[in-house]
């Protein structure tokens, strides 16, 4: 079971440049990390897709796993772990996560 | 012993921290998945330790989560962590 949430994963965040696992969707977000996440990745513009892990209990287990991360929301860029709802939001009040997407080459060009 | 009580022991044990703040936030989130009638389940820690000095911000909050494995296990649900070294 491990191995095949794994997978799953890997495949999520390999598939998606910017990859959020969230409780909840973007629009009707179920938890207020969740949504201060996906508020601030609107904010800066960048495209994202995201898993709601309160309908899979196999992604929502294995994700804390796969990331050695106790806590949802998740974030990966590039099929890498960014953080949690502290850090991204540390990441946006410090200008550094406009600074990071755009020199992953994930940012539209903003004006 | 309250959970705040043991969370800041821990953290006070393993990170001998130039600065520690630990705060119940359980009572804004009432009513909220993950939420319990008993409360203490969500906390606010803000810590300063020279042992984060070089680590990145994944590695800083990794190593306190870890330090709460307990706590997370016992109904611990969501943890908002600020986490830095004194460099």
């Amino acid at each position: 079971m491990a191995d095949a949430a794994n997978e799953r994963i890997q495949g999520l965040i390999e598939n998606q440049d910017v990859f959020l696992f969230m409780k909840g969707t973007p629009v009707f977000p179920q938890c207020g990390f969740s949504a201060t996440v996906a508020k601030v990745l609107n904010h800066v513009g960048v495209e994202f897709e995201s898993f709601n892990v309160l309908e899979d209990a196999e992604i929502r287990e294995g994700i804390k796993s796969f990331s050695n991360w106790p806590t949802i929301p998740q974030l990966y860029v590039k099929g890498e772990f960014v953080g949690g709802c502290d850090i991204v939001r540390e990441m946006f009040e410090t200008g550094e996560l406009r600074e990071f997407l755009s020199n992953k080459g994930v940012l539209k060009s903003t004006a | 012993m309250t959970r705040a009580d043991r969370i800041r022991a821990v953290l006070t044990e393993t990170f001998a921290p130039e600065a520690l703040e630990v705060e119940d936030e359980s009572a804004r989130h009432a009513g909220h998945a993950g939420a319990r009638p008993e409360g203490e389940t969500h906390f606010r820690v803000a810590i300063v330790a020279t042992a984060f000095d070089g680590q990145s911000r994944v590695d800083a909050h990794r190593a306190v989560n870890a330090a709460l494995q307990a706590e997370f296990d016992a109904g611990l649900h969501a943890l908002t962590i600020s986490a830095r070294g004194k460099g």
